[in-house]
């Protein structure tokens, strides 16, 4: 196996970082041992669990088996960069602290990079959406009907009707978002 | 709470800095071994909690309780700001460190009050607690679905009336009215008489100077006003954005990373290892040589897991080499009848004359019934970081035994129990299983061998091949029915019995029951397991009373509610169940109903499963849980826990199965040990009764009922009764038709 460290250039949560690292090491260990940033987890390390899920250029990955290499230059988004940069959170995460969604918490920052991946590819899941979205991360403790519950909550204040904001003009809608309005 | 008796303590002081300080205790009476290293003579006190009153008018509790998402530490400061009629938003829970001085009260008088103000202390008492807690041993054991049980009903509800008395004594006596005249609310003490109001924190300095007292008045049920809502978990904000670190995610300056692996066969020992190519690998400094594993220590812990597999083993073979699950179960068979045959077996219960009852009955059925082994799983693999400096040895890690893992460390490293130092931190899961202190003591000994600080980190393959497993059990029934359809003879035999020992104890009135158990000890680790042996027996049990239903041709839910009069509470659950599952309503063919009841931790549970069977595969598409665990302190908190132990006992119910081969566990990760997901979770709905009955558990006692509600339901699906688990080894297409039941 090679073991030849060499730099690479990482770009988590829109900083840029440069490593010493094996192209080949997963992305999850220089993510949680190099960078610092402890939030993603490890389960399985063999894509079973969804424990380690970040975003890849906005797509859900387990990143205990993506290589460094693979991720290189790419925008990786952790559960650290979830929220805005002004500190707000993201609706998803509003939504597991209204519905009480984690219980030892360890599975849910996959559960909520995997879930905002889903939202902002398909505003308004359905349960099978849900499932078919959901099904890589494991909930030890359970908490699936809440996980569920918090999406579908996100999706129904967020889903379609963020699309429109009835204060901007019609043009300016119609050109930035292709999508119908309907004034009625 | 009624009598008090001498088994407990309350004490009060002042702090520096104006902080009035209440210590509830209660005396174990006997020394068990997870805590022998805190008492140094029988009948020492240990520490139930502390509460504190700060001058700024918050109110921390300090238990000895760790968190694993059950939400412990908001519901006992629920129960505490109640008593205390505090200002919840000004009430937090913190986990006392695991020092010895939390643990015994009469070192913790002085760990805590330090040179504090301290008046005349008097030994009084907290009535009956003393069985619970003694039975519970949950003092510093977060385990048996106890925090709520003893540290809540008996430390912090005691010391926050005992602290609402004084305070409200003070009060009195400052202005000069008479206590009955004032009240207590929001944190504040007021004589509406006077329009007089004042912070507690002004009373705390007088109050410290007060003997608490012995007996403070306790709420009834229908004065709770913080206890029995759903207030938000403390717990809950640092699990959504990353920021609450658990024991994996410690970080110490300097630190290492070791990955392990372990004897395949348990009882076997490391006899050699070739370290040549590992300790070659980049970034690889150290092979450490365990007893019994062999652990590799790195600047990461992928390179440590890299150089783990270089790495060229010889273990010592053992007796167990050729040893598989077939043996060990025609092992378990073997002992019982030859138990029976020398009659040596011990008896849980033996009323009346079951052996004849049976062999006159008019319908006579018999079964055997075996759960396999089980591992924990918990999401965040087994795992503590250590170091060894300045004569001390620091631990960090998650677990459920704080005081037991430093006592485990010490013992093993040969160091005093006050130079090892544990941090605690939030688990990601325990079950049970972060009550073996085996990661942490490797850790330490690892540590010590590398000179560094050093993260050990199992992998998910060691943590399902080396965990203390739920024991696998077998279970043989004997039932007899009169001609009238009446359950008559209960004859049951099992092997090895470990705790609650109430567990195979079925509710129902059956005139001539047999209850007795046989050992079959085997080479494979056992411990606690999510509700303990209840999740082997409640599957038996509440599965035989529904096989003894369908052969008495009745109703499985008429014919349990028939058997019991004597049980007012149980039934209540179980007709609540019926109803809110609409029992009586037909389901089309190929869905099936199944219903389960069972009482365990103090809390009575009943659940109705309703099943699809597509293709041989069953869906689950619902279960209602109806829930009575005395006083429901947070019924959110409750209804998690319901759903949690639910999908856990699914999971175990459906898929869960460590099986030895060749002496070792042959399972190994997520694709062979598989899990309930999002796509197959049904949908639970919990009901929560408040019975009033003493308070329950409820982290336990949701997972019993899941397996055999599921199989009823698959019963009355199919006409296929399981009697081995998981439901995976069934081929429920072929069966449908069959019905080899019941003969
Ligand atoms: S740790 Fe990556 S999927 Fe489990
Ligand atoms: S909250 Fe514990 S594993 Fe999901």
């Amino acid at each position: 196996m090679s073991s030849q460290s060499q730099p690479i250039t990482l770009v988590v949560n829109g900083q840029s970082q440069t490593i010493e690292a094996d192209p080949a090491q997963p992305l999850l260990w220089a993510i949680r041992e190099q960078l610092g940033l402890t939030g993603t987890k490890f389960g399985c390390g063999i894509a079973q669990c969804g424990a380690c899920t970040v975003q890849l250029n906005g797509q859900p990955i387990r990143s205990c088996v993506t290589p460094i290499s693979a991720a290189a230059g790419a925008q990786v988004t952790t559960i650290e960069g979830l929220q805005s940069d002004d500190g707000a959170l993201h609706p998803l995460q509003q939504a597991w602290i209204d519905e009480q969604v984690p219980q030892c918490g360890y599975c849910q920052s996959g559960q909520l990079m995997s879930a905002a991946a889903l939202l902002s590819a398909n505003p308004s899941p359905s349960d099978d959406d849900i499932n078919t979205a959901m099904r890589g991360n494991v909930c030890r403790c359970g908490m699936y009907n809440r996980i569920r519950r918090a999406i579908h909550k996100v999706a129904d204040t967020n889903g379609a009707v963020a699309f429109f904001d009835p204060a901007a003009p019609l043009s300016k809608q119609e050109t930035g978002q292709d999508v119908e309005v309907n004034h009625g | 709470m009624g009598k008090w008796s001498r088994r407990a303590f309350i004490a009060g002081g002042v702090l520096t800095g104006g902080v009035l300080a209440i210590g509830v205790a209660i005396r174990t009476g006997r020394r068990t071994d997870d805590l022998a290293p805190l008492v140094t003579k029988d009948g020492e006190t240990l520490v139930n909690a502390w509460v504190k009153v700060h001058p700024d008018n918050r109110v921390t509790a300090i238990v000895a309780h760790s968190e694993m998402g059950q939400g412990v530490h908001t519901a006992l400061a629920q129960m505490l700001a109640d008593e205390m009629d505090a200002d919840w938003s000004l009430v937090s829970a913190m986990e006392a460190p695991p020092e010895k001085s939390y643990a015994n009260f009469a070192l913790g008088k002085g760990f805590v009050l330090g040179d504090a103000d301290v008046p005349s202390w008097l030994v009084r008492t907290v009535d009956g607690a003393f069985q619970h807690i003694s039975e519970a041993m949950s003092l510093q054991i977060t385990g048996g679905s106890a925090s709520v049980r003893t540290t809540g009903v008996y430390g912090l509800r005691v010391a926050g009336a005992a602290a609402r008395q004084m305070l409200i004594e003070c009060a009195a006596d400052r202005w000069d009215v008479p206590a009955s005249e004032l009240t207590a609310e929001n944190s504040y003490i007021e004589h509406a008489a006077s329009s007089r109001r004042a912070p507690f924190a002004d009373f705390a300095l007088a109050a410290g100077q007060l003997t608490p007292s012995a007996t403070p008045t306790l709420k009834k049920s229908s004065e709770f006003k913080i206890i029995g809502q759903s207030k938000p978990r403390f717990d809950i904000p640092g699990k959504v954005n990353g920021s609450t670190e658990f024991g994996i995610d410690a970080q110490v300056p300097g630190m290492q990373y070791a990955a392990i692996i372990h004897a395949p066969v348990f009882g076997a020992t490391l006899v050699s290892v070739d370290t040549n190519k590992a300790l070659a690998m980049a970034g690889i400094t150290e092979v450490v040589e365990l007893d019994n594993a062999v652990a590799v220590v790195g600047s990461g812990y992928w390179q440590a897991s890299q150089a783990l597999r270089a790495l060229d083993i010889s273990w010592s073979t053992t007796d167990a080499d050729a040893l598989d699950q077939d043996a060990i179960f025609e092992q378990f068979r073997t002992d019982m009848d030859a138990t029976l045959a020398n009659g040596d077996e011990a008896f849980d219960k033996n009323d009346g004359d079951a052996v004849s009852a049976i062999a006159n009955a008019a319908v006579k059925v018999s079964a055997e019934y075996t759960v396999p082994y089980l591992a924990h799983a918990c999401m965040e693999p087994m795992n503590a970081t250590a170091w060894e400096h300045d004569g001390q040895l620091e631990v960090w890690t998650g677990c459920q035994n704080p005081l037991g893992f430093r006592a485990a460390v010490a013992d093993a490293l040969d160091l005093d129990f006050d130079a090892v130092a544990l941090h605690n931190a939030p688990m990601g899961g325990g079950f049970g299983r972060r009550a073996t202190p085996d990661y942490a003591v490797e850790a330490a000994q690892i540590a010590r061998a590398a000179g560094t600080p050093v993260k050990l980190i199992w992998s998910r393959e060691e943590d399902v091949k080396q965990d203390i497993y739920r024991p696998a059990v077998m279970s043989r029934f004997e039932g007899g029915l009169d001609a009238n359809g009446t359950l008559v003879g209960w004859d049951n035999q099992y092997v090895d019995k470990h705790e609650p020992a109430e567990a195979p104890v079925v509710p129902y009135a059956v005139a001539n029951t047999r209850i007795h158990h046989a050992t079959s000890p085997t080479h494979v680790p056992f411990g606690p397991w999510r509700s303990v042996d209840h999740s082997q027996h409640g599957f038996f049990t509440e599965s035989f009373v529904d096989e003894m239903a369908h052969a008495a041709d009745a109703d499985p839910y008429q014919f349990r509610r028939s058997m019991l009069e004597a049980h007012p509470r149980l039934l209540t659950v179980l007709d609540r169940a019926a109803t809110e599952a609409n029992w009586e309503v037909p389901l089309p063919a190929g869905k099936g109903r199944g219903i389960s009841l069972q009482e365990s931790f103090g809390s009575v549970v009943a659940q109705v499963v309703e099943v699809s069977i597509n293709k041989g595969k069953v869906a689950v598409d619902r279960v209602v849980v109806v829930s009575d665990t005395g006083v429901a302190v947070n019924p959110d908190g409750v209804t998690a826990q319901m759903e949690s132990g639910v999908i856990y006992g699914l999971t175990a119910a459906l898929y869960g199965e460590v099986n030895i081969a060749n002496g070792a566990v042959e399972q190994s990760n997520f694709h062979d040990y598989p899990m309930v997901r999002m796509d197959e979770a049904p949908v639970i709905e919990t009901h929560i009764i408040n019975s009033d009955a003493p308070w329950g558990g409820a982290g336990e006692p949701g997972t019993p009922g899941i397996a055999p509600a599921l199989a009823n339901a698959i019963f009355a699906a199919t006409g296929t009764r399981i009697r081995q688990l998981p439901v995976s080894k069934y081929d429920l297409e072929y069966r449908v038709t069959e019905t080899d039941e019941v003969g």
